[in-house]
């Protein structure tokens, strides 16, 4: 029984047996619906290979783990297995107040944590009934666009290295730091942003932070440009991308899929023409839609996506009126430093603000933005204090992991990678 | 013993010291040439810390391969694990020994030693290490040995990863042997010789074969880049599915046995494209090669030797860094579907013509190459354009999408 022993490694998934009872199928030769019956095993040819690919693994971005059950190199069943990157990110939420949770959320999706913060504090401003500042709304866009140029960025790079394609990798990142500049310029951090507050921002732009982002603006559509020629009608890169990880419009939506992995398949469907949130509908862009829904037009959607995010940018930057970032509010906004140690209302509000936080009414709220993942989602439940009973994020690389296994199982094996690569999830959006 | 063979002895021993110490050095700067380059393409620097330029970065390199520990998996066999290695970078240093680097040098000494006696030798010495009857034949020989040392090192390892990539490079070195063998053959036609030495010979007194034989030279460039595992054909190694392939499991000296190894394959096979196809150790427009041997002239013919063989190396490099890498089974189709047909249709074309030519009584020079150039247009426009269109290599057409 050398076969049982090996493919016994504590593998399953739950199932059910012909009597309806659940079970737990272990991973392999009988668990595979395409294999041959328990009782072949030891056949010639029968035996099915199971492969480990991550947690640390040179393609498995982040600490995802994909067993993979190989017939040959054809890839027969793939089950991701997701947690190893689990913080317990929204638990930890219901013992914060609002604005406390926000360095939480640069840590979710962390290849662009600025758009993480703006959604959270929409979340928190819905729950609250606070109408932001129009200077706020320009300034999160513009931190919502950056976030998506860095994020695709990424994701351009890390692609074309799983196909291997080295150079557009160094390109792209080189491209991204300039903009990690302006984001550290603005925050003072590259990386935990921690942008937004509820009712505003943590800053308003440093003085040299507009010709820096209109500098980064004019360039990134050369260096884009670059790797596309390098890529978009390289042979080899066509022949490993087009009709692999074919989902169908009708799948895509079934799976919820969103962002470019929804409109790669035609599904004409952005949170920020639909459902239009910070005055997405005043801008002028276009939301590229693909046909074939195969990894060449998730590829082609997402470069474009940037092309329309640097539009938007110069849009936001034309239109950017002056006055406050936050609203007016004593009761969400903290007072100057100089008011707090010298007036005495400040002083209370300021106390009364760091040591209770601030209260939201009993209620729920969801706001959804898009994200250059997916719909990114933040949901809040209040009981009145100033701490959420329930903080829930929907994060888009979980949701369009989902359809991995589908778009993947009966490709090759170096294909699973390009499709896992297409997907473009983020572990710690996935683990929370 | 006499004198004689003494002399021809001690002189083939310093050849093969100075010859593979040499392709050793060269090895060493290839990778820093490699860095480098890929910094440049890149935009960045690469290793500029060790020594000027970061010249010395491979000699680092080699000491922190020596001093590392030497891991061995604990299922895994461990003669076959150890003997793996060697098995890779043998073969490759051999190749290098019937690649003529320079004209011939006058060598002449008379000198008397006590116990082993007298060493005579008067004459030209040939520049290479071994002259052998065979020739080309050796390298196609030798090169296939390699296949051995990864299938053995896949497997021995006890890995998953490492025999999946095993598997594919025997597979795909098996392969892209025939196309190579068969590209080669197209050569062999035109020189009526298989040894190299022979081969550097006509292309001197007649004309460079790359011109006559474009195509063959096209092919063989493709095949050598699958038969040395380089992008976009480095499929045993794909680092993105297969961790590191055949060698995931490798460390320290064992690693850099299989590292060096595969440079010196890229500089065997730059240096056989300069060979076979751009006239050897020949400086164009010179006719050096009538005149006597000298000391002056081998230093020179050395330079453009090496000169072509780095260029050949930098396109390697260039193609590395440039392109995405091929699935398995387009790989497959590539070698199987397209270049083994196309290079047996192209040897029946070339025997055409040559036959023609023949009939028609053009010698071999300027004009005969010219022609056979002009034949070989249309093939080299038909061989691209059945890649080009995709269905042969990737199984569908490859469409030119753009976004609205």
């Amino acid at each position: 029984m050398v076969e049982r022993r090996t493919l016994d490694v504590g593998l399953a998934t739950a199932g059910i047996d012909a009597e309806g009872r659940p079970v737990r199928v272990p991973l392999g030769l009988s668990g595979s619906p395409l294999a041959p019956a328990a009782d072949e095993e030891g056949g010639v040819g029968s035996e099915h290979l199971l492969l480990n690919i991550g947690p640390q693994h040179p393609a498995t971005h982040g600490v995802l783990r994909l067993v993979v059950e190989l017939d040959g190199e054809v890839v027969v069943r793939v089950i991701p297995h997701i947690g190893y990157l689990h913080s317990g990110f929204e638990k930890l939420g219901e013992y914060r107040f609002y604005n406390q949770i926000i360095p939480l959320t640069d840590r979710t999706d962390y290849l662009a944590p600025m758009a993480n913060n703006v959604c959270l504090a929409m979340g928190a401003e819905k729950l609250m009934g606070i109408e932001i500042t129009e200077r706020c709304k320009v300034l999160r866009v513009i931190a919502c666009e950056m976030s998506r140029i860095i994020s695709h960025l990424v994701w351009l790079g890390t692609t074309a290295i799983d196909l291997g394609a080295f150079t557009p990798f160094l390109w792209t990142f080189q491209e991204r730091e300039r903009i990690y500049d302006l984001q550290e310029a603005w925050t003072g951090a590259r990386l935990t942003t921690s942008l937004t507050r509820v009712g505003g921002l943590l800053a308003d732009i440093p003085a040299a932070f507009e010709a820096g982002l209109r500098a980064s603006c004019e360039r990134l559509p050369k260096v884009l440009d670059e790797a596309e020629r390098m890529l978009t009608n390289n042979a080899i890169w066509c022949a490993r991308t087009q009709g692999i990880g074919v989902i169908s419009a009708e799948d895509a939506i079934n799976f919820s899929l969103s962002g470019p992995m929804l409109r790669a398949s035609g599904v004409a469907y952005d949170v920020r023409k639909d459902r239009p949130y910070l005055d997405y509908e005043t801008y002028d862009f276009d939301v590229p839609i693909g046909e074939n829904g195969d990894v060449y037009d998730r590829y082609l959607v997402r470069v474009e996506e940037m092309r329309q995010s640097v539009r938007i940018i110069e849009q936001a930057l034309e239109r950017l009126p002056d006055g406050p970032i936050n609203v007016d509010d004593p009761r969400v906004i903290l007072p100057p430093k100089t008011a707090a140690m010298t007036d005495m209302e400040a002083m209370i509000f300021h106390f009364k603000q760091v040591m209770e936080g601030v209260r939201a009414p009993v209620g729920e709220a969801y706001v959804a933005i898009e994200n250059g993942k997916g719909e990114l989602g933040t949901y809040f439940v209040s009981d009145g204090t100033a701490k959420p009973v329930r903080w829930r994020i929907r994060p888009p690389s979980f949701i369009n992991l989902s359809a991995l296994p589908k778009m993947a199982e009966g490709h090759l094996l170096a294909d699973l990678i390009a499709i896992n690569a297409s997907v473009d999830i983020v572990m710690g959006e996935i683990d929370r | 013993m006499t004198p004689e063979l003494k002399g021809f002895l001690l002189l083939a021993a310093i050849k093969v010291v100075v010859g593979f110490g040499g392709l050793l050095l060269a090895v060493a700067l290839v990778t820093w040439l490699e860095r480098r380059q890929a910094g440049f393409h890149q935009d960045r620097l690469g290793p500029n810390r060790v020594g000027p330029k970061g010249l010395f970065q491979p000699i680092a390199d080699g000491i922190k391969n020596f001093i590392k520990e030497e891991l061995v998996p604990a299922d895994a066999d461990k003669f076959l694990f150890l003997i793996a290695p060697a098995l890779v970078f043998t073969p490759a240093l051999l190749l290098f020994a019937v690649i003529p680097f320079a004209a011939p040098l006058p060598v002449s000494f008379d000198f008397e030693l006590p116990v082993v006696g007298r060493f005579v030798h008067d004459g030209v010495m040939p520049m290479m290490v071994a002259d052998l009857p065979v020739g080309l034949l050796f390298v196609l020989a030798i090169s296939s040995i390699g296949v051995y040392g990864i299938v053995l090192a896949g497997w021995a390892s006890n890995s998953k990863y490492s025999f999946l990539g095993g598997l594919r490079s025997s597979a795909q070195m098996v392969s892209y042997e025939v196309a190579l063998g068969l590209s080669v053959i197209s050569v062999f036609i035109l020189a009526g010789d298989v040894t190299l030495s022979g081969i550097v010979e006509n292309q001197q007194q007649k004309l460079w074969y790359v011109f006559p034989l474009a195509l063959g030279f096209a092919l063989f460039v493709v095949s050598a880049l699958a038969e040395t595992n380089r992008l976009p054909f480095d499929l045993p190694e794909a680092e993105s599915e297969l961790v590191f392939g055949y060698h995931t499991e490798y460390s320290a000296m064992k690693f850099a046995m299989f590292f060096l190894g595969e440079y010196a394959a890229l500089i065997t096979m730059a240096a056989l494209m300069a060979t076979l196809f751009f006239g050897g150790w020949d400086i164009p427009f010179t006719t050096w090669d009538e005149s006597e041997p000298s000391l002056l002239k081998t230093a020179l013919t050395f330079g453009a030797f090496a000169t072509k063989t780095v260029f050949f190396v930098f396109m390697y490099i260039w193609i590395r860094w440039s392109l995405p890498r091929f699935r398995y089974d387009q790989l497959m189709a590539l070698g199987w579907k397209v270049l083994l047909p196309a290079a047996l249709s192209y040897l029946m074309l070339l025997s055409g013509a040559i036959w023609a030519l023949e009939q028609l009584g053009i010698e071999q020079g300027p004009l005969y190459g010219f022609i056979l150039c002009i034949v070989n247009l249309p093939a080299i426009y038909a061989l691209f354009w059945v890649i080009d269109s995709g269905r042969l290599v990737f199984g569908q057409r490859l469409q030119r999408r753009t976004m609205n």
